[in-house]
């Protein structure tokens, strides 16, 4: 037990909590029998205040050991805190890879769960739900449900996508996919401006990985231009025997330790970046094999890269459009960040396809991340974003949320209200509890 | 890297696990042993199959310093490498009138792991090679009012370290004192602890295997503790004795 002051990832807004790190079901047993609201967290990895109780925040960092793996159907059982790199990392040399990945190797098997995460191939593949065979959830009286899409299956459906809400996942049995090698051959085109950005990434759709680049902060006739790369699990056959290896050596990351001054990261540094990233993808068209951590977890070969940011914290905004609104309505999202003087830093653009559950954030469309520094600006623009999501019938992802409200949310997704209900006909919503779910109240 | 492989007494510590894990990733075959050690199955499937290395577990009680001797024999094969991590922190208030829990804490930090090093030293010493680590505490560099019971064992035990290397040292068999400092684990756990002086398990783990391989004596994980403590033994006592640190 540690009173702590914790923020998502983002490092937005310090919430005071008791940070609790058990190592064994009993003890997370007794932590959720007491009086306190509590709500668990995996790597703290989710932008803003999902992961943070004003209760008791129960860390699953200790809780992280594979169980079993069953190789003839890939199947690996894995206590809440293993990470997914670990993952990918301990199987890739048995031949097997977890099939939904995240832009960051971190993430772990409980936060993918809750937040039902989705990777660079939503279309082909879905989200994470796919390749969960059953998990273990702990209710508020100790009492663990095994649940599956068909045992308990409204447990199941409602913890993938409950961002925590529906009790705490202790251990689950994963289907890996089965892969030759840790390679990824990757390609990539440059676009010139929106449309042709958003023409290419659809036409990436045949591609097993593909995920789009935008640079945020161009005008005019060069607005929206971007980056779109796919990729494919190389074969053994496609390694030249140069790169010897079927599992790669893994680069070390490097960390900051410090917060950057706030100058530092700017409209106008981050114009330079963006222009050399742009720059240099266009020299690089030829097909080239890529290590997966570069490719599935950029960001992640530099440690802690939100203190760039600096103390004031970042803010990120995601959304999904339909189909039908996505290219206005996308375009409508990026021009207002411009017009209010404050475009997004990072902005990333996939497809998704169809989706199954309760509350996932996935349906059919286009969805685009965008990196804020913190600032009341930002905060003023994204309310705008909000109003223009509602417009084209999209949504947004809690995952990366950290001020949208209440009532937004429920414009946005009715689901929030059968969401809701089922935490309060299960006598849920008394017990588990997040910062973010007071403010957004479900 | 060898074949019999790394012993770790009191495996189910925080730095234990994180050390079997850094040790693991290098390919070393890993023994757990500490007492109830049903519970380490998780850890033994885990460690398997995230690093494809054996790992056997093993019963072990530093207070039952009868059967070390035994427990040392029985082992399947001899290990390169002992890493001590058994300790018990203890409650000072009760130690200072509870005469058991007092004796607890002497025997769990310092009669017991200087026993269980014994029998591990004279081994060593027979077959001419081997390295031994004990996880002493700097609360051993001189006694404080907070916690002097778990000090007076943790200096009784870094003396020991310290005797045992002069007498292996020019017989193949290393000796290493950890001095970790403040670390994040179940012992220090809702403690409020410092946040530049405290290491995580995972630190003290890679200290470790870094002074195994290049042969240090004394490590401090974190240095800023070796002038800490550096500073404290020259607080004259008088003076000391009316600080509360
Ligand atoms: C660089 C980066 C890239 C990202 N890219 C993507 C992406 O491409 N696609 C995507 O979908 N997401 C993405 N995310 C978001 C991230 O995948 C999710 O926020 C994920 O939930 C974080 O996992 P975590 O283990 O850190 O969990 P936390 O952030 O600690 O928690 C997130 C939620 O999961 C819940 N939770 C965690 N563990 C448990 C448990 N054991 N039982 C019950 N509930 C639990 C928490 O209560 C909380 O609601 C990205 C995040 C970063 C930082
Ligand atoms: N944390 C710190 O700040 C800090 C600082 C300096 C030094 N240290 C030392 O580091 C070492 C590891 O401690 P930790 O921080 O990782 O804390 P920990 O998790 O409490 O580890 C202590 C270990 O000792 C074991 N143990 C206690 N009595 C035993 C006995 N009779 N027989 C066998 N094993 C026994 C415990 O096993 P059970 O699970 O069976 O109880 C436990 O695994 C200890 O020597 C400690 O003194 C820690």
């Amino acid at each position: 037990m540690t009173q702590a002051e914790l923020t998502g990832w983002g490092r937005f807004r310090p919430v005071a909590t008791v940070l609790h790190t058990p190592r064994t079901a009993p003890e997370v047993a007794t932590l959720l029998q007491s009086a306190n609201p509590a709500i668990a967290r995996g790597n703290g990895l989710a932008y803003g205040d999902s992961a943070v109780s004003s209760g008791y925040t129960i860390s699953t960092r200790r809780m992280n050991r594979m169980l079993h793996f069953e190789p003839e159907h890939g199947l690996l059982e894995v206590e809440c805190g293993v990470t997914l790199a670990d993952i990918a990392a301990a199987m890739l040399p048995r031949g097997w890879f977890p099939p939904v990945l995240p832009g960051s190797g971190a993430v772990t098997v409980g936060g993918a769960i809750a937040a039902d995460v989705h990777g660079k191939n939503h279309v082909h593949t879905g989200s994470f739900r796919g390749c969960v065979v059953w998990m273990d959830v702990m209710d508020k009286n100790g009492r663990v449900r095994r649940c599956s899409s068909t045992v308990q299956p409204d447990l199941f459906d409602h913890t993938l996508g409950g961002m925590g809400l529906t009790g705490v996942i202790l251990a689950a049995c994963l289907r890996l996919a089965p892969v030759e090698t840790g390679w990824i051959c990757q390609e990539q085109v440059t676009t010139s401006n929106f449309r042709h950005t958003v023409a290419e990434l659809r036409a990436a759709r045949a591609a097993p990985y593909a995920v789009a680049w935008l640079d945020g902060l161009t005008t005019g006739a060069s607005f929206g231009r971007g980056v779109v790369m796919k990729g494919h699990h190389a074969r053994y056959d496609d390694l030249p025997a140069t790169l010897g290896s079927r599992t790669p050596r893994d680069a070390p990351s490097t960390r900051l330790r410090f917060d950057w001054p706030k100058w530092v990261l700017n409209t106008t540094s981050m114009r330079a970046f963006n222009a050399l990233y742009f720059y240099r993808a266009s020299k690089r068209t030829a097909p080239q094999l890529v290590d997966w951590r570069s490719f599935f977890f950029p960001l992640d070969a530099i440690d802690l890269w939100p203190r760039a940011y600096g103390s004031r914290g970042l803010l990120q905004f995601q959304c999904v459009l339909p189909h039908d609104t996505a290219e206005p309505g996308l375009e409508h999202i990026l021009r207002a960040t411009q017009e209010a003087r404050c475009p997004p830093f990072l902005a990333v653009l996939k497809e998704l396809g169809m989706q199954e559950s309760a509350f996932s954030f996935p349906m059919p469309g286009l969805t685009l991340a965008l990196d804020f520094p913190a600032s009341p600006a930002a905060l003023k623009v994204l309310d705008r974003l909000d109003a223009i999501v509602i417009e084209n019938g999209g949504r947004v992802y809690l995952a990366k949320d950290a001020r949208l409200k209440a009532g937004i949310l429920r414009q946005s997704d009715p689901r929030a209200d059968t969401f809701a209900a089922y935490r309060s006909e299960q006598g849920l919503d008394a017990h588990f509890q997040s910062a973010q779910s007071k403010r957004v109240q479900i | 890297m060898t074949a019999s492989g790394v012993l770790i007494l009191g495996a189910n510590s925080d730095i234990a696990r994180a050390v079997a894990h850094v040790y693991g990733a290098a390919g070393y075959p890993l023994m757990l042993a500490g007492r109830a050690p049903e519970r380490f199955a998780p850890d033994m499937s885990d460690l398997h199959l995230r690093y494809g290395v054996p790992v056997t577990v093993h019963g072990f009680d530093v207070l039952e310093t009868d059967s070390h001797a035994a427990f040392v024999a029985n082992l399947p094969v001899l290990p390169d490498i002992v890493i001590c991590a058994v300790g018990l922190l203890g409650i000072q208030a009760q130690a200072e009138t509870d005469a058991d829990h007092m004796s607890l804490v002497l025997r769990s930090n310092l009669e017991g792991p200087a026993s269980a090093l014994s029998q591990f030293a004279a081994a060593f010493e027979d077959r001419g090679s081997g390295v031994l680590v004990g996880i002493s505490s700097v609360a051993g560099e001189r006694g404080r009012a907070s916690n002097y019971t778990y000090g007076a064992a943790k200096a009784g035990f870094t003396a020991f370290l310290s005797g045992l290397r002069n007498r292996l040292a020019g017989k193949g068999v290393h000796v290493v004192t950890v001095l970790p400092g403040y670390v994040a684990t179940r012992m220090t756990e809702g403690m409020a602890l410092p946040a530049l002086l405290t290491a995580q398990p995972e630190d003290v783990a890679r200290a470790i295997r870094l002074a195994v391989d290049t042969q240090r004596n004394i490590v401090h994980v974190r240095p800023i503790w070796a002038v800490i403590m550096g500073v404290i033994r020259l607080i004259p006592e008088p003076l000391f004795k009316r600080m509360k640190l």
